[in-house]
C-alpha cells in the first residue's frame, strides 16, 4: 500500500507526463482491441447479409459489384437485368423473385426501387406512417429520416444523374409516407420506393398533360424543355392516372433480383439453370461471395497487424526509455530512500507500483474505450458499410 | 552509543582507505567531526549506519555489532535506530512536508505507520516552527524550513542516534546557528546522540566534543 501511495504521489505530482504516458500506453492497448472489435463486427454483419440473402440474379460481370449494389446498395452499378428474368423465375414456381433497382439517389442515400416483397423478405417495419401504395410513395430508412431530419408528410428529391441528360433522368419529388425501424444494416441508409416509381426517375415512365397547341405554348401557358406537353416532376393524386410507360415492361431493367428458393431442391435447380456462362445473366450465392470479400480484409488485416504490432513495438520502446530516463533521474531519491533503510526490494516494488499503477490506468481507459466501440459497434459497422453507398 | 574498535575499511577501486583504531560516542553527547574534504568523514557515517560493511573491525551501535548483521538486518536496524540528516535536504518534490516528514514509514517495513506517528510528525514540525506548512510543497519553502523538515524527518522515528551529514552547508550563516540549535535541541528531547559532519568551525563550540578526522586517513582520497 505504502509503495502505491507513494507511486500516486508521484504520477499526480508529474501529472504531464504521466498523462501522456498513459495515453500512449492505452493507445497502443485499445488499438487492436478496438480493430478486432469493429473487424468481427464487419465480418459478421458482412456475412450475416450474405447468408441473409439466399440467391442472387444479375448481368454477367462483378459478382462482388453484383453483390455489393444488391445488398449493401453501394456506388457499383451493374448492367441491369431485364424484367424478363425475373418473369421467368415466377414462371418456375422455384422462388419468389425481388427485383432491386439501385441506379439512383436522393440526398446522398441510394434510392432502392423494389416490390413490397423486400420488405417481408427483410422483415422491414415501419417505424412512422405506411409503407409503399401509391406510385411515387418513399419509405426511407432510419439514418435517412436521422441525417436529412425529414420524416413522414416530408418530401425527397432525386438527383438527377446527368445535367445535360435533356431526355434522361429529370429529378421526381417524392412523397415521404414511412419511416423505417433501424435494423443497424444498409436498408437504415436507402430510400425505398416502387420499382415503377424508379422507372418513372429513369424516364421510361412519365405523367403529362394532354398534348397543349403550339397557340398555347405561345401563349405561355406551358412551358417545357422537351416537348410541347408539360411532364410532371411531381405524382398526385390528381396526376397520377397520367403515368404511363413506354415499351414493353420484359425489357424493364432492375439492377439485380434478389430469389428466395422454396427449398433446397428448387435452390439447386435454379443453380442448374443459370450455370451456362454464355448466358447473360448469372446466378450468385452472396454468402460465398462476400465470404471470399471477407477472407480478403482478414489477409490485409494480418498485415495490418504486423504494422500495429511494429507501431507498438516501438511505442513500447520509447516508453520504457521515458520510464529508464525518469528512474535515472530519481537516483537521488532511491539513494536517499536506501540510507533511511529501504530494502532493496522497496525500491524494486515502489518503481514496479509506478509502472503498475501507469498500465492500470491506461488499461482501465482501453478497457472503457473497447466498450463503448462495442456497444457501438453494430451501429458503427453500419454505418461503414454504407460509406461506400 | 557508538564504539568503533580496530575499523579498517578500503574502497575495492581506490587506493583510498579509512583505518579507525578507537571512537566512541556516549548517550545524548554531540559530536562534531572535522576535516579536510576526501578525509573519509561520510565514509565513517556510512560505516556507522551500515551502508558500507567494514573490511575489519567492530562498531557497535546501540549495542548492535553493525558489521555483523546481513544487508536485510541491516537496513532495518538504519531505519529503527539511526537518523539522517543530509546537506542537500534530500527532500522529496512530491510529497508535501508532512509526508517527506513520515516517508520513512513508506519506506521500510520496520516502522509502522499509526496515529501516533503522525501526531509526532505533527508535534516535531510545530517544535521546529514548520507547523503551518506541512501541506505546502517543499519547493515552495526556503532552505531552512526544507532542513527544518528534513531534522522532523530524521526524529520522527525516535532514533537513538542522529547523524548529521554537512546539514548546515546549504544555509546562510545565520540560518546555521539556529537550525544547529534546532537539531541538538530537539535531539536533546528526544534523547538522541548526534555525530555531525560539518566544516563550519564556527560552529564547532556549540558541539561537546570535536573529533579531527585527518588522523584517520590513510591514502589518496576517493
Amino acid at each position: 500500500m505504502n509503495a502505491l501511495y507513494l507511486a500516486f504521489a508521484y504520477l499526480r505530482y508529474h501529472w504531464a507526463r504521466s498523462l501522456i504516458l498513459t495515453l500512449v500506453a492505452a493507445l497502443i492497448l485499445f488499438v487492436p482491441i478496438a480493430t478486432q472489435i469493429l473487424l468481427s463486427s464487419s465480418e459478421r454483419a458482412l456475412v450475416a447479409r450474405g447468408e441473409a440473402t439466399p440467391l442472387l440474379l444479375g448481368s454477367r460481370g462483378s459478382q462482388l459489384d453484383l453483390t455489393m449494389a444488391a445488398l449493401y446498395f453501394s456506388d457499383e452499378r451493374p448492367d441491369p437485368v431485364p424484367m424478363r428474368e425475373v418473369e421467368a423465375v415466377w414462371d418456375s414456381g422455384l422462388a419468389i423473385p425481388i427485383p432491386v433497382h439501385t441506379a439512383f439517389s436522393s440526398n446522398g442515400f441510394r434510392i432502392v426501387g423494389t416490390t413490397l416483397d423486400y420488405f417481408e423478405f427483410r422483415t422491414l417495419m415501419p417505424a412512422a406512417g405506411r409503407g409503399l401504395s401509391l406510385l411515387g410513395d418513399a419509405v426511407i430508412g432510419a439514418d435517412v429520416a436521422a441525417t436529412l431530419g425529414k420524416g413522414v408528410g416530408d418530401t425527397l428529391v432525386s438527383s438527377p444523374e446527368n445535367l445535360f441528360d435533356l431526355d434522361g433522368v429529370y429529378p421526381l419529388e417524392m412523397p415521404i409516407v414511412g419511416v423505417l425501424a433501424p435494423t443497424n444494416s444498409p436498408d437504415d441508409q436507402a430510400i425505398f420506393v416502387d420499382i415503377k416509381t424508379a422507372w418513372v426517375i429513369q424516364g421510361i415512365g412519365h405523367g403529362h398533360e394532354d398534348v397543349v397547341t403550339a397557340d398555347e405554348v405561345a401563349a405561355g401557358s406551358a412551358a417545357v424543355a422537351n416537348a410541347a406537353v408539360v411532364q410532371y416532376q411531381r405524382i398526385t393524386p390528381d396526376n397520377l392516372d397520367s403515368f404511363h410507360f413506354h415499351g414493353s415492361q420484359d425489357d424493364f431493367p432492375p439492377s439485380a433480383v434478389i430469389l428466395v428458393p422454396n427449398d433446397t431442391r428448387s435452390a439447386t435447380i435454379l443453380r442448374g439453370r443459370y450455370l451456362d456462362t454464355e448466358g447473360p445473366p448469372q446466378l450468385v450465392e452472396p454468402a460465398g461471395v462476400i465470404q471470399g470479400l471477407v477472407d480478403r480484409i482478414f489477409r490485409i488485416k494480418a498485415l495490418l497487424d504486423v504494422v500495429t504490432a511494429i507501431i507498438a513495438i516501438a511505442a513500447l520502446a520509447a516508453i520504457g526509455l521515458a520510464v529508464f530516463l525518469s528512474y535515472r533521474l530519481r537516483a537521488r531519491e532511491i539513494a536517499t530512500a536506501g540510507k533511511l533503510g529501504a530494502r532493496r526490494g522497496m525500491v524494486l516494488r515502489l518503481l514496479s507500483a509506478e509502472t503498475f499503477t501507469l498500465l492500470l490506468i491506461s488499461a482501465c481507459i482501453a478497457a472503457v474505450g473497447a466498450l463503448i466501440v462495442s456497444r457501438n459497434a453494430e451501429v458503427w459497422v453500419g454505418w461503414l458499410l454504407a460509406l461506400g453507398s | 552509543m557508538i564504539t568503533i574498535e580496530d575499523l579498517s575499511f578500503r574502497y575495492s577501486d581506490t587506493s583510498f582507505g579509512l583505518r579507525v583504531p578507537e571512537f566512541t560516542l556516549q548517550d545524548g553527547e554531540r559530536v562534531a567531526i572535522v576535516g579536510p574534504s576526501g578525509s573519509g568523514k561520510t565514509t565513517l557515517l556510512n560505516l556507522i549506519a551500515g551502508i558500507l560493511p567494514p573490511q575489519a573491525g567492530r562498531i557497535d551501535v546501540a549495542g548492535t555489532d553493525v558489521a555483523h548483521l546481513s544487508d536485510v538486518a541491516r537496513r532495518q536496524f538504519r531505519a529503527s535506530t539511526i537518523g539522517f540528516v543530509f546537506q542537500d535536504f534530500a527532500l522529496l518534490d512530491y510529497l508535501s512536508p508532512r509526508q517527506n516528514i513520515l516517508y520513512p514509514y513508506r519506506i521500510t517495513p520496520a516502522l509502522t505507520l499509526n496515529a501516533e506517528a503522525r501526531d509526532r510528525a505533527e508535534a516535531l514540525a510545530a517544535a521546529c516552527g514548520s507547523g503551518d506548512k506541512l501541506d505546502r510543497h517543499p519547493t515552495a519553502l526556503s532552505q531552512g524550513e526544507q532542513q527544518r523538515v528534513a531534522i522532523c524527518r530524521a526524529l520522527v522515528t525516535r532514533p537513538k542516534l542522529i547523524l548529521s551529514d554537512e546539514a548546515t552547508g546549504n544555509l546562510d550563516p545565520d540560518s546555521k546557528a539556529r537550525i544547529l540549535d534546532l537539531l541538538f535541541e530537539q535531539a536533546t528531547e528526544a534523547g538522541a546522540a548526534v555525530l555531525a559532519v560539518t566544516h563550519d568551525h564556527e560552529l564547532l563550540p556549540r558541539f561537546e566534543r570535536v573529533l579531527d578526522f585527518a588522523q584517520f586517513r590513510h591514502g589518496s582520497p576517493a
